[in-house]
């Protein structure tokens, strides 16, 4: 891919200058590892902090009247419900029941803010004006923020010693706050298992504002190698992988994010996209389901890699659609889809690596346990 | 030292010949995490995939780089797959081979040649 098609987020020179190596991901051209090394990287952030540039991700403000309830027409979840300050984890499905990407809401008070991933901006944002507009709801990709996210154990201490308030927020709490003088939308949230922040932070201020963390001893620049390791781990979905248009909710195993005043017999029953089906899973349950795959020997099994309910023979029962090595299990880490009546934890499968079978234990989600400050 | 293009060291060492992958190699893999080796007796031919290496980002295949019998594998690779990134041009090498005709080494790039090939 020629790198001039690349879109480039504001902090693109800064990764150079720490010495990242740059990858094309989702149409941008960004950083894969610093010079650390992918497994340090991933070690520091569950220990210290890491620093992550998710600027790529849709940042989107829909703003009208009732617009809780008109965007509770696109997802299965509860908007209406959620007070001003907070924020939650939602998907678009389609009508078959198949998730079009994942996303999160804040109540940001007279909006809503919504950030997706960056390769369904384009699907997603057009997906919202055509359902949103007829309603009146104004929707506005944002071009002028970039997004940082400060994750692990030594985030709160950072970003506290910037801005106090930082600390007084818990687990999937939103705030404005004026950190290093600049006007930043913060979330107690991330997308790596551990406790941290995601800051929507205006273009002009985004390299000071990721300076002055990384000046912190704790906190190091990580690149989206470590970012994928992380999330594996900890067990939540990479979109196009481990969820995708074919995936429902109750498959992957996202029914707590379908709050019960959206399910039958809820107060707002249905009234999204693919209803019927979803609705039906969670009555009947779904026929194939999404767990962990712990491999028992030291190789990875990665994405794709076929799954066998026997040592040999027969037919693929299901695929890893995420795997690799968890440094912090310091093995071998994998989730796929399996049928129903093999997902119980401790089941014994076989994956199918360079045409050897290898036994594999389906595992309990998350690998590491989450460090959220609830 | 001898090398190839798919970036392995060749070091003669009695009648075997020791081969191992470079630090050029084993930074652009990254961090390594598994790697499997062959039994040692078995028969290779130049280009065959013998050994399979994973680092965190990908899998890759170390080809045989010369006809011959793999005799002797580096167990401790095995053990600690991150010994590939520390000293991937000493103690990490992979195994040692009995190769058919060493005249085949002097086809393969010295240490200057490999440079130039690597840009380095």
């Amino acid at each position: 891919m020629a790198e001039e098609n690349l879109n480039k987020t504001v902090l693109h020179e800064l990764h150079l200058e720490l010495g990242a190596k740059m990858v094309p991901f989702a149409g941008y051209d960004m950083p894969v590892q610093y010079p650390m090394g992918v497994l340090k990287e991933h070690l520091h952030t569950r220990e210290k902090a890491g620093l992550f540039d998710v600027s790529h991700m849709g940042q989107v403000i829909l703003r009208g009247a009732d617009v809780a309830q008109a965007f509770e027409v696109m997802v299965p979840v509860d908007v209406m419900g959620l007070a001003e300050g907070r924020q939650r984890y939602a998907f678009f499905t389609n009508d078959s029941g198949g998730i079009e990407d994942d996303l999160m809401i804040a109540n940001r008070g007279d909006h809503l803010f919504v950030v997706v991933n960056a390769a369904c901006k384009g699907a997603d944002v057009a997906r919202m004006k055509a359902a949103l507009e007829p309603r009146g709801i104004t929707v506005e990709l944002l071009e002028d923020r970039a997004l940082l996210a400060l994750q692990g154990p030594g985030a709160e201490a950072a970003l506290a010693a910037l801005c106090p308030a930082a600390r007084d927020m818990t687990f999937m709490d939103v705030a404005t706050l004026t950190i290093a003088g600049a006007e930043c939308w913060v979330s107690r949230s991330g997308y790596t298992g551990e406790d941290g922040y995601e800051i929507s932070v205006p273009n002009g201020a985004a390299v000071d504002l990721a300076r002055v963390l990384l000046e912190d001893d704790s906190v190091a620049p990580i690149g989206l190698g470590a970012r994928d390791s992380l999330r594996l781990e900890a067990g939540l979905c990479l979109y196009g992988h481990d969820i995708s248009d074919e995936t429902t909710p109750v498959e992957a195993g996202l029914t707590w994010a379908i709050q019960k005043v959206r399910r039958a017999g809820g107060a707002r029953e249905g009234g999204f996209p693919g209803a019927a089906r979803i609705l039906s899973d969670l009555a009947q349950g779904a026929r194939v389901k999404r767990v962990g795959l712990a491999p028992e020997g030291r190789a990875p099994m990665r994405e794709g890699v076929e799954i066998f309910d026997s040592a040999e023979g027969g037919v693929p029962v299901g695929r890893v659609t995420s795997g690799g090595f968890g440094p912090t299990v310091g093995a071998p880490v994998a989730m796929g889809y399996v049928p129903a009546a093999l997902s119980a934890p401790g089941t014994q499968l076989w994956g199918e690596v360079r045409g050897k079978r290898m036994p594999v234990l389906v595992a309990k989600l998350p690998f590491v346990p989450a460090g959220f400050k609830r | 030292m001898k090398y190839t293009e798919e970036h392995e060291w060749l070091l003669v060492e009695g009648d075997l010949v020791v081969v191992g992958i470079t630090a050029h190699a084993a930074e652009q893999l990254g961090d390594v995490v598994f790697v499997e080796l062959p039994e040692p007796g078995t028969e290779v031919t130049k280009d065959e995939e013998v050994v399979v290496i994973e680092s965190v980002k990908a899998a890759s295949d170390i080809l045989a780089p010369l006809d011959g019998e793999i005799v002797e594998v580096n167990e401790a690779i095995v053990a600690d797959p991150g010994k590939v990134n520390e000293d991937p041009e000493g103690d990490a090498w992979f195994f040692k081979m009995k190769v058919e005709d060493m005249g085949a080494l002097d086809d393969l790039m010295d240490e200057a040649a490999y440079k130039d090939f690597i840009g380095a």
